[in-house]
Parts: structure tokens; sequence; C-alpha cells
């Protein structure tokens, strides 16, 4: 690959790479997976004057569960750290869902969860899940930390909430009042190709009634689009037949997908509806069982 | 005693490939391996637009940069003559464009410098003003009344027709279809495709002026035919240019054409006196290189109430694009089209075939296929699933009463092809019970109950491999043969060189083992060497599954004059008369006496050191070996598959592959190859196209937008055999390489039309992507031509 002349840069502290960041005045990207950010230079799409490259920087890599209950996720922990996760198995059903069907098996060992969400590409898995669980991204910039939810996270195509100064240290899933569920199913033509369309969905229920619901859908938009309209038809009742052929048709209509070669817009809303109906459907059916 | 031939890697000994050593180890030598003292790089700058005319083309701003060594226009070239270069198919193409750019990724400018980064640098410093032309993106629209003229370099030209073809027998075929019970039609779209290997073109041109010898590593599969070729465009002479084709990262048919790429790094090469080199990138490779196919297929099958087939026509309308350079050697305009139905015992057939130009990638390869077979074949499977459907016969049936039978050979086919041997019958039985045929109703009925909808396709099909023979095939007037050169050293290890060029067949391997069987020398004493002009024994070169059926039969007679010579160098040594003496694998003997012989090896070494009286020293000689015939292997693709109704999603459920290539040399690299062929037979009827936007923008010019399929998606397969030996072949091989490529595409799509029989579909045309699956299902009807990019809703 040939991309555009950069200076490359390796801090060893995040203080130092804050610093750098803010030397390079908006012209610097942070290097984490580099799954996305070194294609787009080898295609000459990006030609940042400095990449800062936080591999080397300690402490970032890590998926843990406090006591709380909240989830947290560093800024180096890769895809297949996620899916290979006990932690997530155990306690996070929609990341679990989506961990193996990021990308494909290669990016998995290099990609970061955090530099996806930070990347906002429409056809991104992680923002989607994000939006679902109501999560929020860590920011640290030179006047210290702030939470950034990630509902407003994205800010459009490509672009993000964070200040140019700023790194997205950690994404934190808050932590459940009641019994969690979830799921994420992708529609792609091959393995590693981008979403025809793709939903997250996560739940929770207490007494066998919805008391919280998120849902998010992955490539119909020129963002992740949050279908919070659809899941907040969910809220208060236990999941029936009715409720979530509704929430399907909500879904489908919060879409906002193009025709193109991955399939007609309608097809697309079509998928979201079917996928999100197969989702809500065996949640349905293990709560079922499980009372 | 003899040798056990499997024990020294002889003929039918699953031998581990010799050269994966090197390859597992990545000490693989490509040409972007080989760096040469004082070497230049090269960039291409390719054209944005479709069809444009170049109003101007600035370069200042290139050679302001440092570390620019030559920036290259057309105009350039054209003052060295060199702007326009024959293709193939006796057309010309542009090397560089100078009046107008003809489709997206046209060369038009090229920067050599010293390193790739100022060259990609620099390319983007060019400045070039084009004027918008109509643009043409398939047949239809070339053949409009008013369409504009593409190829208006061309005196005489004066619409985008490339050619009109026909064969076969018109009035037969008209008196068959008139006295027929029923006629079944179908119209299909064979998608455009593109071979894609790992490792793209590329080429290192080292003109030395002091020799005045030209060297080029190049990734070629016919080396020495780019050595003629290039000795005819440069106007070099034949001996001061070397070709070597280095380690290849697969080919596919891909690296068989000319093309301008080599063709500047060779000009820029002679006008720096230094080293260019020149590695193509992945979309260069994708945007304009060689493809495959583009060809829309209409037919029609005249058969009897009792299902006998009474003849068939076909009409096929290809997309060339924009330069007539397909890499075909046949005298037939639409390369072997016309061996479809070649299995099937019809009495009549015709075929008329009309070639377009369009604002596309020119070049049209034999991606995996031998020149056209893959379109045949698919159009006749698909054509005789909608036979069979619109008889309401049974699928495999309708196939078994029509095939050509065992006793029938040889067998002339109603195109005129000379079929020779097969045992078609047996191959459909054997994948049939393998598939459990009998219980797939069964499966199919627990499959509704979950609201999934099953399929079964059947592909059965022979094919011509292994151009020539000299009498129909040559290029640029050279006969279709070729040849080998055998070296025995006196310790009875050898070297043996063809002119064949492998691409990952394994070559070095296979071609041990022919040596072994018939001398009884270990393969592992044998070093094959191929690709070195300087060095390799003329040859055509590895495409269309020829390698074996002819370089491989060069091998083997090269090896039996060898054995001749050490026949009389043995009754030498054994002080008797050459008729006393009997050859086992291995092994002289005296025929009164078995225990009296002598080995290869010592033959080896008495030829260096104890000849008889009048023999010429040495052990060594070469063989060229022009074929009498093509080979024609049969193949019985059989899938399952399951479809989803509510996404049009499908999964493959097994594959069955039942394929006869006469003997098997190494039969671990043939399963290689059949499954590599099933994998992209996959890969077309499932996910890979190149389609091009109103614009003409090629959508397919990269690994996100041109799928191949990974481990992940691919199915598993399932393997048989039946042997029958070809009755000319010196060991009974024929061609394998292309057979499931060739093969395979009808068994997916019949199986998935299978699966929708009783919606009304008839026909998904390729790829059948998921979208496309459930509109059919939802609309009750066929989904035809490329996938389109549709509009925004």
């Amino acid at each position: 690959m040939y991309p555009p002349r950069f200076n490359y840069e390796s801090p060893k502290s995040l203080a130092e790479a804050i610093s750098l960041l803010t030397a390079g005045g908006g012209e610097a990207k942070v290097l984490a997976g580099g799954q996305s950010l070194v294609p787009m230079l080898k295609l000459r799409f990006a030609s940042p004057e400095m990449l800062v490259d936080i591999n080397n920087i300690p402490g970032l890599n890590y998926v843990r569960r406090d006591a709380d209950g909240s989830i947290h996720i560093g800024a180096l922990c890769r895809h297949e750290d996620l899916e290979k996760s006990e932690v997530i198995a155990e306690h996070q059903p929609t990341i679990a869902a989506a961990a193996p069907l990021v990308a494909d098996p290669i990016v998995r060992t290099r990609g970061t969860f955090v530099g996806s969400v930070c990347h906002a590409d429409p056809q991104g898995d992680w923002s989607a899940t994000m939006i679902a669980l109501d999560g929020h991204i860590v920011a640290q910039g030179p006047n210290g930390k702030r939470n950034i939810p990630a509902r407003d996270f994205v800010t459009g195509p490509f672009q993000n909430a964070l200040a140019f100064d700023e790194i997205a240290i950690e994404a934190v899933i808050p932590a459940p009042k009641g019994d969690v569920h979830g799921g994420y199913l992708k529609l792609e033509r091959r393995v590693g190709d981008f979403a025809t369309a793709a939903v997250a969905v996560a739940l929770e229920t207490s007494g066998g009634k919805v008391i919280r619901a998120g849902i998010a859908l992955t490539g119909v938009g020129g963002r992740t689009i949050n279908a919070n309209v659809a899941a907040d038809s969910l809220v208060g009742s236990a999941l029936t037949i009715e409720s979530i052929t509704r929430a399907g048709e909500l879904a489908a209509a919060a879409a906002e997908p193009r025709s193109d070669h991955r399939g007609s817009a309608s097809y697309k809303r079509h998928i979201v509806s079917t996928f999100l109906t197969r989702i809500l459907n065996n949640i349905s059916e293990s709560t079922v069982k499980a009372a | 005693m003899a040798l056990d031939e499997i024990k020294i890697g002889g003929m039918g000994a699953s031998r581990r490939r010799v050269e994966d050593n090197r390859f597992i180890r990545g000490k693989g030598n490509y040409v972007d391996d080989i760096v040469l003292p004082a070497m230049l790089h090269m960039e291409i700058l390719r054209s944005p637009m479709a069809h444009a005319r170049i109003k101007s083309i600035d370069v200042s701003k290139a050679w302001e940069i440092p570390g620019v060594r030559l920036v290259l226009t057309g105009e350039m070239l054209a003052a060295r003559n060199l702007a326009w270069m024959p293709t193939l198919s006796y057309d010309t193409q542009a090397v560089m464009a100078m009046d107008k750019v003809r489709f997206q990724g046209q060369e038009v400018a090229a920067v050599i410098a010293d390193d790739p980064y100022i060259a990609k640098d620099a390319c983007e410093a060019i400045r070039v003003e084009y004027e918008a032309l109509p643009v043409i993106v398939n047949p239809m629209q070339a053949m409009a009344p008013g369409a504009a003229l593409i190829r208006d370099d061309k005196e005489n030209q004066t619409d985008n027709k490339v050619f009109d073809w026909e064969v076969g027998d018109r009035a037969g075929a008209d008196k068959a279809f008139a006295e027929a019970d029923l006629i079944s039609k179908i119209e299909l779209h064979y998608p455009r495709s593109h071979p894609s290997p790992i490792e793209t073109c590329g080429s290192i041109a080292d003109f030395d002026r002091a020799t005045g010898k030209l060297t080029v590593y190049m990734t070629t599969q016919a080396p020495h035919i780019i050595r003629a070729a290039v000795a005819m465009v440069a106007e070099l002479p034949e001996h001061m240019i070397r070709i070597v084709s280095p380690d290849l990262g697969g080919g596919f048919g891909n690296k068989v054409p000319v093309y301008p790429g080599y063709v500047i790094s060779i000009l820029a090469s002679i006008l720096t006196e230094r080293p260019v080199k020149w590695i193509e990138d992945k979309t260069g490779n994708l945007i304009s290189t060689g493809f495959g196919r583009d060809v829309y297929l209409q037919g029609e099958l005249a058969v009897r109430k009792d299902g006998k087939m009474l003849g068939v026509r076909m009409h096929t309308i290809s997309d060339h694009g924009a330069f007539f350079a397909d890499a075909q050697p046949s005298k037939f305009k639409i390369g072997l089209m016309h061996s479809a139905f070649a299995c099937y015992d019809i009495p009549v057939a015709h075929l008329t075939a009309t070639g377009t130009y369009t604002n596309k990638a020119p070049g049209g390869v034999a991606y995996r296929c031998s020149f056209r077979v893959t379109e045949a074949m698919f159009f006749q499977e698909r054509m005789v699933q909608a036979a069979a459907d619109d008889l309401g016969m049974d699928q495999a049936e309708f196939r078994r009463i029509n095939f050509v039978k065992d006793d029938d050979f040889p067998h002339r086919t109603a195109y005129g092809f000379l079929t020779d041997s097969g045992q078609y019958g047996k191959c459909l039985d054997v994948g049939l019970e393998a598939i459990d045929y009998k219980n797939f109703l069964v499966q199919k009925e627990e499959a509704k109950k979950r609201g999934r909808l099953l399929g079964i396709g059947i592909s059965t099909m022979t094919e011509p491999l292994g151009a020539g023979n000299s009498r129909e095939y040559d290029i640029l007037g050279i006969k279709m043969f070729d040849s080998a050169e055998l070296r025995v050293h006196m310790s009875g290890k050898a070297i043996l060189r063809t002119g064949a060029k492998s691409q990952g067949q394994g070559h070095e391997t296979t071609w041990a083992q022919i040596v072994a069987h018939e001398l009884g020398i270990p393969a592992d004493d044998i070093v094959v060497e191929e690709g070195d002009t300087d060095t390799a024994p003329f040859g055509m070169g590895t495409y269309a599954s020829r390698s074996t059926p002819v370089a491989g039969a060069a091998v083997a007679m090269v090896s039996r004059k060898i054995r001749a010579k050490a026949r009389k160098i043995a009754a030498h040594l054994l002080e008797v008369s050459e008729e006393d003496v009997e050859w086992e694998l291995g092994r002289f003997y005296v025929r009164s006496s078995p225990d009296r012989g002598v080995t290869i090896q010592d033959c080896a070494m008495a030829a260096y050191s104890n000849m008889p009286d009048g023999m010429e020293p040495g052990l060594e000689n070469n063989a060229y070996y022009d074929p009498p015939n093509l080979t024609w292997p049969f193949a019985c693709y059989i899938s399952t598959v399951e479809v989803d109704p509510e996404t049009g999603v499908w999964d493959v459920l097994k594959v069955v592959a039942v394929d006869d290539c006469g003997v098997r040399i190494n039969p671990m690299i043939v399963e290689g190859q059949i499954m590599g062929g099933l994998t992209e037979a996959y890969a077309m009827a499932s996910m890979q196209f190149i389609t091009y936007d109103v614009e003409g923008n090629c959508v397919g010019s990269n690994y996100m937008d041109y799928l191949l399929p990974t481990a992940w998606e691919t199915p598993g397969f399932e393997l048989h055999e039946v042997v029958t030996p070809c009755p000319h072949h010196p060991i009974g091989a024929k061609g394998i390489g292309e057979c499931a490529t060739v093969g395979g595409p009808a068994s997916f799509v019949n199986a998935v039309m299978d699966a929708l029989r009783g919606t009304g579909v008839r026909n998904i045309d390729m790829p059948l992507l998921a979208d496309r699956v459930y509109e059919a299902i939802q609309t009750g009807k066929d989904i035809s031509g490329a996938p389109p990019i549709k509009t925004e809703e």
C-alpha cells in the first residue's frame, strides 16, 4: 500500500497521546486496530498528517464487569476479545450475539470495539449495540474525562462527538435493572461484507414485563438508526405476537435505507422487520421457558 | 523387481506438492519479490471516465515532484509507434489513451520514479481534462440505433458490433423444431466476472543498452507467447528478449493477455536505461484486466414427448468491452460456445453469435474455463432443466435418456466436435446415489414444515479441454502444441523443463510423477523448471486446462525417448541384444534371465562413462507434442439447497461431485482442483460479479464490492471419481482444472430454481443474491440481467 505521507507517533501514555493530538490541531488521527483507517489510507480517502498509535499505551486492553453490573470495554479491546469473553457470554447477550458477526475472523483479531464506534460508519455493528444498550463513551482530553451517551456520540456518517484533542478511552454499558435479553442479526452477502441490514436489540424484563428496551439498526441509513419508537412500544407489557409484529413495523418505518447493490430499500425494510421479529420471538420463547 | 510406483511418487501417488515447501515458508519468488539494482517504479494513471474525449493532459506538476524520472503519455508512445498494440483476437487495443478514453480504468499516463510512493503522488498531480461522451454499458445500448460509436479509431467501423458469426445446421434445426412435440425456451445472462488472482499483474522490464538484451520478469501464464508478442510489438529481435515468469500467485486466465502496463514498463526501461518495476494494485487489476463471461444467452430445445432431444438453437450476444481482446486461440469468434450439448445425443444444432463493443474493460479471458465453455455448459444445463420441467419429466432421467452411450464413441457432436470416451450414465448413477436422490422428496416435505424450501440441482457435462490440435487452434498463427526437455544426470537425477507455466497447478510435483512413471526415477530425484524463455523449451503456456493434455503428454513422450536410449545402453551393459531386454519400472533385465538386470540409474551413469561404441554420449532429449484431439472429461455435479423464503437467503446443504478426468496423476492435486473449481462455481452462482452503473463506473473494483467467497461461506464438497482413460493421450489423462468452474454453477442455480418450484419463477440470473431470490418469490416473476444499480427510491 502506498498511502500519502504522514508522521507516525507511538506514545507510551494517554497524556502523551493527548498532547500529540493537541499539537496536531485536528490533522492527527488515532490508530487503534486500524481495520478501517488503514484501508482508507491505502485508498487515499484519508490523508492525516499524523497517526497517533495508541497500541503501546498500557491499561487500555480490558473488558470487565463491575460490582454494580456495568460493563466496561477499554479502547484496545479487540472484537475477538469480546467474542471469547466469558463476562460477555454470561452477562451481555446483545454484544455476545454481535461479536461473531463483526467483519471477518481476521479483522476481529485486530480491530477494536471503541475504534469501531468512533469510526461512526453507518454500517458499523457496534454503534447499533451501544445505542440499543444505552451505553456511553468515556472521552479523555486535556481537561479531563467526560461521558458521551452513545445516542449522541455519532453526529453523522464517519463523524463523532469527540473534540480533536480527545481520545475515546472506554465504552460503558450501564448496569441493568432487570433480567437482560438481547440479540443481533445481520444480513450480509458474504462474511466481511458491510451489512445489507442488521438489527440490535437489548431488553430488560421484570416480572414478565419489558421494563427497558433499546433497538438500533445498522446499514439502513446515513447513520446508525435509533429505533426508539419501536423500542418504547414494547415497554410496560409482556412480549406478545401483536407487540412483536407492531415493533417490527415501527422499526421498518424508522429505517431510512437506500436502494443499492445490496438490495432495494423495501427489501432492507423487510429484513429489518423480519430480523427484529425473529430476535423478539427468540427472547419471548426463552423467557417463557425460563418462567 | 519392479519398483513400487506409489513409493517412488509415480502416477497415482498423492504426493505432497514440492513447491509448497517454499510457499508456506514465505520463500516464494514472485515478481514483486524481485529487486534489481537501480530499479525504478512505475505507476499508471487511469481514467475515471468510461467514455470521454481527452481535451488536454498537463503533466508539468508531476515533473516537479523530486524523484520523478519519467512521465509518459499516449502521445509519447505514439511517437514511438506504441500507442496501439494488436490483441490476441486480431483487433487493436490502446496502450495509452490519446484521442479518448473508452472505459473506466483505461491507461492515460504513467509516472516512473525512485519509489512507488513518489510515483503515486506524481500520478495524482497530473491534470487531465475530459469531455464526457455518451456511455454504453451493455450490448443492447451498443446496438441501439444512433448509439455513440466507441471505436471511431477503426476505419470502416460504423457501429459497435465486433462480429456476427454462426455455426451448425440452420435448415436442419428448423426442420427438427417443426417436427417437435414441445419447444422449450430459456433466456439467461451470464454476468461479467473477474478471475482476480491474489497476485495482481506486474512486470520488471530491464533493458540493457550494452548487450541490447531485454529481460522482462512478468506475471504471465504463457512466457513464450509473450516473447513472440514483444518481438512483434516492440520490434526487438526474439533472441534478445528474455521473458521470465517466476512464481505466480494464481492466474485463472487473467495472466494470458499482453496488458498495456507490461508494454509501458518495457518502453520506460528502454528510455531510462534502468530496470522499471510495475505492480498493479488490486483495483487496477479488477477494473482494467481480462474479465470472464458477460454474455446474454437465448436458446430453445426441441424435444419429443418421450423426452428425446431433437435439436437445439442458441443465440449469444456478448459484451467484449472497448477492445476485442479475448484471449482465445480458436478459429471461432465466440470460442467454444458450440461445445454445448456435447454430452447429449442430439441430431442437429445451430448457433448464432453477435459480439459488441461497450465502454467496459476489454479482454474476455477464459476465466478458469476453456474459452466460453463455461457459458456453453451453463446454458446447456439450465436449458436441459427447463425442458425437463416443461416435459414434466424427472430431471435425472431426462439427462440419462439423452446421454451419448458408452459404446457410441467416437461421437461427432451436432456442432462438429469429436468426443472420444466416457461413461456418462455411470457418473450420474454415482452422483444420484451419493446425494440420496431417492429420498430427497421426503427431506423436502420435512423442511416445508419448518418454513424452508429445499431444492436439488443437477449439472452434467463433457467439455473440450487441452487445445490444440494444431489444425484448429493457434495464437497469432503459432500452432498449439507443447514441448518438454528432459536431462538425466549421470547419477540418475534429472531436470525436466516444459513450455507450460504453473500458477498453482503443481507442475513441479506432477510432471516429476509422469517421469517417475515412465522411467522409474523417484519423483524426488527430478527437479522441474518452467517459465524462463532462455532455458525452457517452447510452449504455449498454461490455461484452458491444457497443461496435462498437451505438455503432460510431451513429458511422457520425452521420457519414452530417454527410455529407448537407456534400453540400448542396458543391452550393452548386459551384453545381450536389445530385443532380449525387458523393462519393468526402474529396471531393464534379460528376458531369459530376469535376475540379470540394470537400473535406470546404471544406464544414466553408463551414458556418461560407458556408452556403446558409436553412441552419442549423454542422456537427454526433448519432445514436441501436437495432440490429435481435445480431451473430453465428464462431470456430474449435484447440489441441494435450503431457501429461507422470508429473506431469500439460501444455504447449500450438500454438494456431490463425480469427475471422470481419465487417469489421475496426483489424486490429491486433482481433488484440490475440483474443490477450487466448485468454490468458484459457488461464487458465481451466489455473489461474485462485476457490473457497471449508467455512467460506466465499475461496481466491483475492490473486494468490498467484488465478493469472493471465503472459507466461511464455501460449502463442503463430497468428491467421487469414475475413470475412463483418454484413448489418445499417452498416459490416458484428460484436463480437469476447470471442470468444476464450468459445470458447477448450473447445479447451484438449478437447485435454487427447484426449491422455488410452484412459485411461478423459472429463472433468476446469477448471482442469486438473497434480495433477488426474495423479490422473485414475492413477485412470482423471473429476475433477469446483471443486478442493476438501483437509484434511490
